[in-house]
């Protein structure tokens, strides 16, 4: 009975990364109409904001001992990092929660990135095929990948999550079942923000006026343009607000999963799947698409399964999405008529 | 010119000629070894494969790669079990992805778009995922499949002994390795060619443009459109049959990793960069990428120093600094520069700008060319 | 639909050519003719091929290979301060090149695939005329383009492979490894884990879904059984899972109280992360504490897994803070040159690498059959492993092996792991029969 409810935990956890990346990639895919490859290179810059925070924090004041030498004979480095030294317990206090606390930083500078890339380049790319906005955000995510493989390598950089949250929580103690469901703090953690910020994003569409029009215009834009209203200015900050959901489902990922300039590319083809599944055009079939999946993928996994159907956990995401797109012709709860052609 | 193209003989010929010289051509590009060439030349089929089924009928596969990698398994084990001649080895390269794309095809294009293209996607990953763990008994799995010296092959020994060596993979005793091994799959390129120009000035051929520019027009006027992107669909996994069987002749290797979703999207990128729905312009995309993915990525500080030391040295060490940044491990950055300019620069791939080229030649110095370009190019900065 | 830059000459050739189209590119072959053997070095340089992966995500460990390789070469031509050249035992490089031509390279990306890393050796062979290949991080890159190597008549100095086939079910007569296998893991492992952790365990194993992973699980699992080990399960995850959450909660409520990592690079950096993440290294489990093992272990992973590394126990191939003479004669010229200390497939490749160029030398010849009789038996010293034996049976290197664990108290970002103990080369011996394989022929082949 744990052991379902250890995997029911697994799922909502997985669920919660995948709905998180699936989001963005369904308000620019199933909504804007672009196919947009760049989309795991956005969710790995999140994760480098929250490791270039972290670089800043423990950037170091290195000094020359001539006294000591290392093992191959030049002078040994004397590291004291600068936070600490200038603001003492706020400095270490910064260091412990520096995932988290990016997120400040990570807001702004994906907001930054999605603008600039909407308006550079991907707002040409509206009117054009789906073949080459797949080479152009394909191309562009290379290229951002191997801008962030120069300057950071390709050795994954691990990020520790605060303290306070880095063991595990006994949460069978809180029915009176002590010690047969432990589950990672930081994993619950990031299940609750994943939660959150899904329902942020609705809210922002669905109950602000804002929201209202940017629904509207992904309906019927030229109605929408002709009623005076700037679509293409909300447009943009739709392609933002992708931009920033999953730069933060890579900053809260990184304690999980150490970030490497590749881990886009890992998620990428699995966020299409879900998006799909879920249908194109809906917010919602995405949400649903991600954690059900993740959850199938966890039951998949487990070991009785596993030795009747041999290989199952590898492929079960796949079998799913046949299954799903075979029966329902639109996904999940895929619009009519969108990206049907 | 461009006349004189179109008519069928003509076209065979020059084709012809320009595949069949490329070890010349390609010498003062530094792409003219075998091993480069038989890739040029099967990577080029495995793309106007694709192209008679994305670029004809507008159907997106993002699972190609799974009939290029059965093809290989099937010419592999053909070696393995009965003979090193390459012919049934072909033949059981295209039957079984011919069988496999039947099946793939009957199911997945009861769907359209990006559906279609998903359902493709997930039976390839599919097999990739199966080929690299439980199936390992049939593929050999992370090590991929290869010859060894206890495999039977049935009617080799029938005319005699097993040598003390791995034997190569020979067409009636003609070994298929180096020259003669491009000049076999060279052939192979020029039938498939035929076939495919064939293709695209036939009936089905129009038909499928048809499909591509609006199906629904058609299912409209009473027509079942179902056989003919079936058969689009067949011809082109079989044409990634071919293409696969061909890497086994050349190579007796098979790998999982030839049907990841990453090779998928290489034969995706091919086409596109070449020009989707032309002739020739999925080969020219097949080409490019393989060129970079083979010379660029063999660049290192010590060839490009050679390069440009006729600089004097400041200068030189800035030039093997900035240039050193997109080759060797930095070629993946090359390419997808690349990617950005051609497709922002030149919507419609390398033809497109083939056909700019003609059009400015053709036009005499072609102002209305010119201004034509620059309004498409000019939204992209 | 030819057009292409044309510069006069070629236009020349083209047009002499033009008459026997079919026949005229054969003669471009270079100099096929006049060899003896493929790549027959026959001017005043001799060419290397450096078949690392640039790309994906073993591309540090593959630029730490490059590293190692350049430097090979520099004290090869006689360049620097010579490095493990001063150590080795054999004296028969002169800091000359090898055989008075010089050593030049040529460099390629593997990828970690088996099809770019065969398309790149042999674009090596073909046509930069390397008489040598070396390289690569994983085992089935090393399995295939030993192959291809056995197929072309040219020496294959594997880099970094891990795998029991390597020199077992897919040895080749033209292949050589220096590195440790899968087996040599769990014989030197095996009497420190029942030291260190007692007789009476219970494992659990989580296991790469490919052959690497499986010849590990069993070389594992043989030694850890023998020893009085009890194994739980073993379980398959698949290749670059990422999240292995799944995989790891049975691992909680199963009874077992050691899980073993049979993983490498990113897998086994997130699944180290993620089990410590569940608590297991402070978790109790029939009175003793939880334990995690990662079998095979290297400094680059190390330092991808961070804090969760630290008191972890597994077997390297080499490390740096060894105090031998090779070993510190090494690091400091590596250390110099670049600034940091070598990864352990630097160590290899290197070491693989003046091996050739020695064979050669006392072979007296590039003729491969030549070499690799010199290779075949080669018992040397000098290189920071201790004593070491070439095996002629199946061509791996026997020597010692180091048992390491995360080190608690690192001195610097590159002090990660400390070494627990040197098990002697004997008990990680073994009888070349149990993994089966044939060499194959020693023919010398023309390109």
């Amino acid at each position: 009975m744990d052991a379902l409810l250890l995997q029911f935990l697994n799922g909502l956890d997985k669920g919660g990364a995948y709905a998180l990346i699936a989001l963005g990639l369904t308000l620019v895919f199933g909504t804007l109409g672009v196919v947009n490859f760049a989309h795991g290179a956005l969710f790995m810059l999140g994760a480098f904001c929250a490791v270039t925070f972290n670089k800043i924090l423990t950037l170091e004041k290195v000094v020359l001992d001539p006294e000591q030498k290392t093992a191959w004979g030049t002078p040994l480095e004397i590291r004291t990092p600068y936070v600490e030294a200038w603001l003492g317990d706020f400095g270490a206090f910064l260091l412990n929660y520096s995932v988290p606390v990016s997120i400040i930083v990570a807001i702004p500078v994906m907001l930054l990135i999605g603008v600039v890339m909407e308006r550079g380049l991907i707002k040409y790319f509206y009117k054009r095929p789906h073949a080459d906005q797949i080479l152009v955000t394909f191309g562009l995510a290379i290229v951002i990948q191997e801008i962030i493989k120069h300057y950071y390598g390709a050795n994954p950089i691990p990020q520790a999550a605060p303290e306070i949250v880095s063991g595990s929580a006994d949460i069978g103690a809180w029915f009176g079942l002590a010690g047969t469901i432990v589950y990672p703090w930081w994993r619950l953690v990031f299940f609750g923000f994943s939660v959150v910020v899904i329902g942020a994003v609705f809210a922002f569409l669905q109950f602000t006026t804002y929201g209202m029009v940017v629904r509207a215009g992904m309906r019927d834009s030229e109605t929408v343009g002709l009623l005076g209203i700037n679509i293409q200015k909300r447009f943009t900050v739709v392609f933002g607000l992708a931009a920033v959901v999953a730069g933060l489902a890579g900053v809260m990922y990184t304690p999980i999963l150490p970030p490497d300039y590749h881990m886009g590319m890992d998620f990428l083809v699995l966020s299409f799947v879900v998006v799909v599944v879920g249908g194109m055009g809906s917010l919602p079939g995405a949400v649903l698409a991600g954690f059900m999946l993740g959850i199938l993928q966890s039951f998949a996994s487990m070991n009785e399964i596993k030795s009747i159907f041999p290989g199952i956990d590898q492929i079960i995401i796949y079998l799913v999405a046949v299954i799903i797109l075979l029966t329902m012709p639109r996904g999940l709860m895929g619009r009519e008529g969108v990206m049907e052609e | 010119m461009t006349k004189l193209l179109d008519r069928e003989p003509v076209a065979l010929v020059v084709f012809s000629a320009v595949i069949l010289l490329m070890p010349l051509w390609l010498t003062p590009l530094g792409a003219n070894y075998p091993d480069l060439l038989q890739k040029f030349a099967i990577f080029a089929i495995f793309a106007m494969g694709f192209n008679i089924l994305f670029g004809l009928t507008g159907y997106l596969s993002f699972g190609h790669a799974a009939f290029l990698g059965v093809g290989s398994y099937a010419a592999v084990w053909s070696f393995k079990l009965f003979t090193m001649n390459v012919l049934p080895a072909i033949a059981f390269g295209i039957l079984f992805s011919g069988v496999f794309a039947f099946l793939i095809g009957y199911v997945s294009l009861r769907r359209s778009g990006i559906y279609f293209s998903i359902l493709t996607l997930a039976f390839a990953q599919m097999c990739y995922n199966l080929a690299y763990s439980v199936l390992t008994p049939i593929t050999n799995g992370e090590t991929g499949l290869q010859l060894t010296l206890q495999d039977p092959r049935i009617i080799d020994r029938m005319f005699g002994p097993a040598g003390a060596g791995l034997p190569s993979t020979n067409f009636f005793g003609l070994p298929m390795s180096g020259y003669p091994g491009f000049y076999f799959c060279a052939v192979m390129l020029i039938i498939c060619f035929f076939i495919s120009r064939r293709i695209f000035k036939s009936p089905l051929g129009l038909t499928l443009l048809g499909i591509k520019s609006n199906q629904n027009r058609m299912n409209y006027t009473g027509f079942n459109t179902r056989p003919y992107t079936q058969t689009a669909f067949v011809i082109s996994g079989m044409f990634a049959g071919l293409a696969g069987s061909l890497l086994a002749v050349t190579d007796p290797l098979a790998g999982a990793e030839r049907m990841q979703w990453t090779a998928s999207g290489e034969v995706v990128l091919m086409t596109i960069l070449g020009g989707a729905g032309t002739l020739i312009g999925p080969m020219l995309g097949a080409w490019l990428i393989k060129y970079f993915e083979n010379i660029f990525s063999a660049f290192n500080d010590a060839t490009l120093e050679q390069t440009f030391s006729f600089l004097p040295e400041p200068l030189a060490n800035a030039a093997v600094a900035i240039s050193g940044l997109f080759v060797g491990e930095g070629w993946h950055l090359t390419l997808g520069v690349l990617f950005m300019l051609i497709v922002i620069f030149l919507p419609g791939g390398i033809m497109e700008g083939w056909r700019r080229l003609v059009r400015w030649i053709g036009g005499g110095g072609g102002g209305k060319a010119k201004t034509e370009s620059a309004a498409v190019a000019q939204p992209a900065e | 639909m030819s057009k292409i830059a044309l510069t006069r000459r070629n236009l020349l050739k083209a047009g002499a050519a033009s008459g026997v189209a079919l026949a005229a590119p054969m003669s471009f072959v270079r100099g096929a003719y006049a060899e003896e053997f493929c790549n027959m070095p026959t001017g005043s340089t001799v060419t290397l091929g450096f078949n690392v992966p640039q790309s994906g995500p073993y591309a540090d460990e593959g630029a730490d290979e490059l590293r190692a390789y350049q430097l090979a070469v520099k004290h090869l031509n006689g360049e620097g301060d010579g490095g493990m050249l001063n150590t080795f035992s054999s004296k028969a490089l002169k800091g000359n090149g090898i055989l008075g031509k010089k050593v030049e390279y040529v460099t390629g990306d593997t990828q970690t695939k088996s099809d770019a890393a065969r398309a790149s050796a042999k674009r090596m062979i073909e046509k930069d005329g390397a008489i040598m290949i070396t390289g690569g991080s994983s085992s089935g890159v090393a399995v295939a383009v030993q192959g291809l190597c056995q197929e072309n008549g040219i020496i294959f100095m594997a880099g970094l492979t891990h795998s029991n086939d390597t020199t077992g079910k897919d040895k080749k007569r033209f292949g050589f490894r220096h590195f440790f296998n899968a087996y040599m893991s769990g014989q030197a492992l095996g009497p420190i884990l029942a030291e260190q952790l007692g007789k009476d365990r219970t494992a659990y194993h989580l296991t790469a879904d490919y052959t690497w992973g499986w010849t590990q699980e069993e070389s594992i699992k043989n030694a850890t059984e023998n020893l009085g080990w009890n194994t739980a399960n073993a379980v398959r995850t698949p290749l670059g899972a990422g999240d292995f959450s799944q995989y790891l909660t049975p691992v909680l409520n199963s009874g077992a109280d050691v899980l073993i990592l049979n993983h490498y690079g990113k897998d086994m950096v997130n699944s180290l992360t993620q089990a410590v993440q569940f608590g297991m290294r402070e978790k109790q489990v029939n009175g003793k504490n939880f334990e995690i093992v990662v079998p095979l272990f290297s400094r680059l992973m190390a330092q991808g897994a961070g804090e969760n590394i630290k008191g972890i126990l597994g077997t390297t191939n080499w490390n740096w803070s060894l105090q031998d003479d090779a070993s510190q004669a090494f690091v400091k010229s590596f250390g110099q040159e670049y600034g940091f200390p070598p990864s352990q497939a630097a160590q290899t490749c290197y070491v693989q690498t003046l091996l050739y160029a020695d064979a050669c030398e006392r072979a007296g010849a590039f003729t491969p059959p030549q070499v690799i009789e010199a290779l075949e038996g080669f018992e040397f010293d000098g290189m920071g492993n201790g004593p070491t034996l070439y095996r002629a049976a199946d061509h791996q290197c026997f020597k010692d092996v180091l048992v390491v664990k995360g080190n608690e108290n690192p001195t610097s970002q590159f002090d990660l792991l400390e070494v627990v103990k040197i098990v002697p080369r004997d008990q990680v011996t073994y009888d070349p029969a149990i993994f089966g394989g044939e060499l194959g022929p020693a023919d010398v082949k023309k390109c």
